[in-house]
């Protein structure tokens, strides 16, 4: 089970990148990452600190595979905990959201207050003299144990890991700017949706961070002009290659040219036509013209904006094979009622049912299942010269091979 | 057809055979008629439960015309890429709620097994169905269709209605 590092033939190519595809099949890898990047030096999103907004408000989510509590404390700040008492290890919150003035396991009924304080044991001086626990027994020592927390523009990361930098030096100047055009404003949140795809959460690391695929696999973002590789845009990594934002402005598609490039392409199609376009009748909400970012931050977090649909995507990993994807959509306090209504019309093309983004989920199966048996088989990355460069357009798999560079850092491979 | 000369049993056979005819259009995969059992102004959703107890109003899949749900069958059969599969609808006794001349609203329940190519069967989605039905030339059609669903975790994607 522990083929580890050196059985693998990863090959220091200066052109190109050849990931071995064991990485996302085999379950030593996957308690590695759990080990070396979850409790590793990174921030992961949590959530968004509109979803806790009370003393005592919470939600149960993940790090990774790791079971974590979001919450407010009396002081109203914010908290993360790792969901798992500290006496025999049980869920300590097991409903997805709520609200309570401490923490309390069901199972020995072992108390916390809201920072993750051990504050009762039942039955602790024994009953009549007889049971109880040992004389040296010190609650100090057994609390929940707490996470590092940091909020930037509403959005919550977390961090098991006392040397991770400290979060706007882990996220660098470019995702700080990317988020804080998002969400520098009140937001608040339109609903969930969780999609589970049958595949390593990598795969979608790298969907996430391809420009390449877009206009080629969803034929409703080409057709329409959501997004075409032909459009202004760019690829762009921080520093540390860990993040990557994409963005595309779709007032420069140019229908002429665009039919010659896409014309032997199955996903550009003029004979398709809306009977309702209304769901494209967007409304132009920012000034630099740019109406679709992806910023990918590693490791588990998706800022997006499509049109006019707002959502961070949260990767939860669930095992070597299978992973799921929480979309929380949002929009700003102050949205009047028709952006809201748009923002809401406007879903039908993101999440597991979305016209733009429904296909990455087969996208990232079709992988999963012919590579179960090719550990040793390795994919092929190079469009836009096999470096990882920041890139003006949009022909690109660059900001992929950032993200190989990175992780084989995080994980010392 | 006035609903509310119908005799209880006759409305309740005529709204469950419009339930049993629209759950059969979508199993026998005749979806180019599926927008047919909607009036043109309808209001179809499909919302998770978690949003729906919360009142928040997401939805996962959201009509707001007759023409959107051309456009999501016209989409599926041509634009977008997802594996083979097949619906098969089971869908509970209805409970009819408010009764006017020209309008009834029901509950129902519904599991929706689902068969990929692997063929492999498996629950893909349990909920409750909040329909309004009103009268269009003579015949029940839906002017609203919620889709509560429990199985908030969808399995890969979320295509056919």
């Amino acid at each position: 089970m522990s083929r580890i590092g050196a059985e693998f033939s990863w090959p220091d190519n200066t052109t190109g990148c050849e990931v071995p595809f064991g990485l996302f099949t085999e379950q030593a890898w996957f308690e590695r990452e759990q080990q070396r990047i979850f409790r590793g030096p990174v921030w992961s999103f949590v959530g968004l600190a509109v979803e806790v907004p009370e003393p005592g408000s919470f939600k149960t989510t993940y790090v990774g595979a790791i079971p974590v509590i979001v919450l407010r404390d009396r002081d109203g700040h914010l908290q993360v905990l790792e969901n798992r008492c500290a006496h025999r290890g049980a869920l300590v919150c097991r409903e997805l959201r709520g609200k309570q003035a401490r923490l309390s396991c069901v199972y020995h009924q072992w108390t916390y207050d809201l920072g993750g304080r051990l504050l009762g044991v039942p039955f602790r001086a024994g009953i009549d003299g007889r049971g109880g626990m040992p004389p040296g027994f010190d609650p100090a020592r057994h609390n929940l144990t707490r996470l590092r927390v940091a909020e930037l523009h509403g959005l919550v990361f977390a961090s098991f890991c006392a040397s991770s930098p400290p979060l706007t030096d882990y996220l660098g100047p470019m995702v700080v700017a990317s988020i804080a055009r998002l969400c520098a404003r009140p937001l608040t949140v339109l609903g969930d949706q969780r999609q589970f795809m049958h595949g390593n959460w990598k795969l979608y690391a790298e969907n996430t961070r391809d420009p390449y695929h877009a206009s080629l696999l969803h034929l409703f973002h080409n057709t329409f002009g959501l997004y075409r590789s032909t459009q202004t845009g760019a690829c762009l990594m921080d520093d540390s290659h860990c993040h990557t934002m994409l963005y595309a402005k779709a007032a420069t598609s140019n229908a002429k040219a665009d039919s010659e490039v896409y014309k032997d392409v199955r996903s550009y199609d003029t004979s398709f036509k809306l009977e309702d376009p209304s769901v494209l009748a967007g409304r132009a909400e920012f000034d630099d013209g740019i109406t679709l970012v992806i910023l990918s931050v590693f490791p588990n977090l998706v800022l997006q904006q499509i049109a006019n649909t707002l959502a961070v995507r949260q990767i939860v990993t669930h095992g070597v094979d299978g992973f799921e994807l929480v979309w929380t959509h949002f929009g700003y306090a102050d949205d009047d009622d028709a952006l809201r209504a748009m923002r809401l019309k406007q879903a039908n093309l993101i999440g597991p049912a979305g016209f733009v983004s429904m296909e990455d989920g087969e996208a990232v199966e079709i992988v999963q299942r012919a590579v179960r048996e090719a550990r040793d088989a390795r994919s092929y990355i190079a469009m836009g010269g096999g470096r990882a460069e920041d890139a003006q357009h949009l022909v690109t798999e660059s900001a992929i091979i950032g993200f190989w560079e990175a992780y084989r850092k995080v994980m010392g491979i | 057809m006035n609903l509310t000369e119908l005799s209880p049993l006759e409305r309740q056979y005529a709204v469950e055979q419009l339930l049993a005819r629209y759950a059969q259009c979508i199993d026998d995969d005749r979806l180019e008629q599926w927008p047919d059992f909607f009036v043109e102004d309808c209001d179809y959703r499909i919302v998770s439960r978690e949003n729906a107890e919360r009142n928040l109003p997401l939805a996962t899949m959201s009509c707001e015309s007759r023409g959107m749900l051309i456009d999501r069958v016209v989409s599926l059969r041509n634009a977008n890429i997802y594996e083979r599969h097949h619906y098969r609808h089971l869908v509970s006794s209805t409970v009819l709620g408010t009764v006017t001349a020209a309008s009834v609203t029901a509950r129902s329940h519904y599991a929706v097994f689902r068969t990929r190519t692997n063929g492999v069967s498996e629950v893909y989605s349990v909920g409750s169905y909040d329909d309004e039905m009103c009268i269009v030339d003579g015949a029940l059609k839906f002017k609203r269709k919620h889709v509560i669903f429990d199985t908030n975790r969808i399995d890969s994607l979320l295509v056919t209605p």
